[in-house]
């Protein structure tokens, strides 16, 4: 068993305090960085631990760090990305419950390997007791000299402002992140620029998610090899997998990268509930495609999941059991997507809602057989058509649920089709 | 201009405004502000916060109306937001929300006419282990059951 990282901290009193934080070791190690390290040998030292964006889309954290320009003049910023908000995804909430001096710690650390001295948590509008939380606890690390002008007595001004979002999932996105923060409506930049050249407020950004952040005290502590180690290849040291849906025990499970999702689903989340079978697994959060009971042997980590045609995401698996209605499912997800569609690119603005709209048809027993295609279709035409990933976060569902379960699909239409006439 | 800041939320305005490099940064939090301060955003309060943070009062309503935590009516003195999300759905919030909608006597999306209950049905809020769940003003109640419902609802002031 290895030991656990950021999890070990969930079942101690009070781990969100500076006390038992120090207690446990904690900021030990941002002493010795500013002490004894360059900025690029953070960089370097992330780079070989193969730390991944654990947001989602996995982009190698250390790789990120390295985009920002050597000869920028203007400040630099990093803003940590806690807008949690993919469905099935709850990690991120845990962590600023209770690592969260870890948090600020692995802040303090990025910001002196990419030279910010201010860095920003854009945090989702409903987490208000995890705001407080940071905000109340930041205020202790300032009062420590931990945060302020020369943090831990050295030469590096470093300090932490939290942002609260308003509802809206969009803003999950990096570059619709940043308008959010610049105090604007959620809709995603083009790119290029990337936020590491010109991001928050023309400046060069980087923008990490709460929990790839959170591994960074670690990593610096133990050296990026060991971290490395842990995970499988290319895909460094542990996560937090969120398991919801019909299992036993529903509950965050901090694991090695490449844990076999069976192992998952029946070893740590107690199997399915009330004796079941398993019929699907969403293994990322809602925007990864859909996996069948016959997909689960697939180790959980960026490349294995992309092999068989899905994502390892956000690492919410939401699992469901052979009563599951299918089609009902896919209704809930496209309506999502729909909702939270920005509206800005026409493919995704119209094309989810269309999506919406045919299967709530279906459901209303007027599906026509001609549906599952169009369905298809409609992801199709999304792909690729859009300025952010957001498209493709609904299309991907709707092509694997209407691919993988067709029977269910085509069953529905034509028990639809036997009650009209 | 009848809104206006008290003055210790103008204090506050002033501090948040502070951190940011540029002012209309301060949007969001500026927002929240005012929610707090006036239980909603109307026309005249995004005015007034267009005058606070030197933009035109246009930048305000774009977001105002983008995002859904800026209430542009009154709700009522408890906000029941029952997540509609995949995980919640898979374990039967549907049944929550019939079973709220009876017992406070609202609509989804309404307020009771004493203005005492909103209802609103919202997607995922990220707390998929404790599905069923919802959001009750500022808190978090999860593992919902009929009768952990009715718990809550008699324990209200």
């Amino acid at each position: 068993m290895v030991e656990k990282i950021i999890s070990k901290f969930f079942d101690i009193r009070d781990s969100h305090t500076i006390e038992v934080y120090e207690q446990h070791g904690g900021y030990q190690t941002i002493q010795k960085v500013l002490k004894k390290m360059k900025p690029q040998d953070v960089v370097d030292e992330v780079t070989k631990s193969n730390l991944r964006g654990l947001g989602g889309a996995g982009f190698p954290a250390g790789r990120k760090w390295s985009f920002i320009p050597k000869d920028n003049p203007k400040p630099k910023y990093l803003v940590v990305n806690a807008d949690e908000s993919e469905p099935g995804t709850f990690k991120d909430r845990y962590v600023m419950d209770h690592y969260t001096h870890g948090l600020l710690e692995g802040m303090m650390i990025a910001g002196y390997a990419i030279g910010a001295n201010l860095a920003f948590i854009y945090i989702r509008g409903e987490y208000v007791r995890q705001a407080e939380r940071l905000l109340e606890q930041i205020e202790a690390a300032r009062n420590s000299g931990y945060l302020g002008k020369g943090i831990f007595g050295s030469k590096f001004d470093f300090d932490i402002v939290v942002h609260r979002g308003a509802g809206a999932y969009i803003c999950g996105e990096e570059t619709a992140l940043l308008e959010s923060l610049e105090g604007k409506k959620g809709w995603p930049r083009m790119k290029p620029p990337f936020p590491a050249v010109e991001g928050a407020f023309g400046c060069p950004t980087i923008v990490n998610n709460v929990e790839t952040i959170a591994y960074v005290p670690t990593i610096m502590e133990r050296g990026g090899e060991w971290f490395a180690g842990i995970g499988s290849e290319q895909n460094g040291g542990m996560r937090l997998f969120g398991v919801s849906g019909h299992v036993e025990k529903p509950g965050l499970y901090e694991l090695p990268l490449g844990t076999p999702l069976r192992e998952i689903i029946y070893e740590h989340a107690g199997g399915i509930r009330n004796g079941k079978k398993l019929k699907a697994v969403v293994p990322g959060g809602s925007s990864s495609p859909i996996l069948t009971q016959d997909e689960i042997d697939v180790k959980m980590d960026y490349e294995s999941l992309a092999a068989i045609g899905s994502m390892l995401g956000s690492a919410g698996v939401i699992v469901m059991d052979d009563d599951t209605d299918i089609v009902r499912a896919l209704h809930v997800v496209m309506r999502f997507y729909h909702h939270e569609s920005c509206g800005q690119c026409t493919p995704c603005r119209e094309g989810t809602g269309w999506a919406e709209n045919i299967i709530q048809r279906i459901l209303n027993d007027e599906g026509e057989t001609s549906d599952l295609d169009n369905l298809v279709r409609i992801a199709e035409n999304i792909m690729g058509n859009t300025i952010c990933p957001l498209g493709d976060a609904a299309a991907l569902p709707l092509r694997s649920y209407v691919t993988k379960f067709r029977g269910d699909f085509e069953a529905r239409v034509s028990k639809g089709r036997k009650e009209a006439a | 201009m009848s809104v206006a800041f008290s003055k210790r939320a103008l204090q506050k305005c002033e501090q948040i405004i502070e951190q940011y490099p540029q002012k209309q940064a301060a949007m969001l939090p500026v927002l929240h502000l005012a929610e707090k301060e006036f239980g909603h955003i109307s026309l005249e309060v995004e005015q007034y916060v267009a005058g606070l943070l030197e933009v035109p009062p246009v930048k305000v309503h774009e977001v105002v109306t983008f995002y859904t935590l800026f209430p542009r009516e009154r709700r009522g003195k408890y906000h029941f937001q029952v997540c509609r999300g995949l995980s919640c759905d898979l374990l039967g919030c549907n049944n929550i929300m019939r079973h709220l909608k009876k017992k406070l006597r609202v609509k989804v999306g309404g307020t009771s006419k004493n203005r005492r209950y909103t209802l609103s049905e919202v997607e995922c809020l990220g707390a998929c282990e404790t599905s069923p769940m919802m959001q009750l003003n500022d808190d978090y109640y999860g593992k919902l059951t009929t009768s952990a419902v009715d718990k809550i609802v008699k324990g209200l002031k």
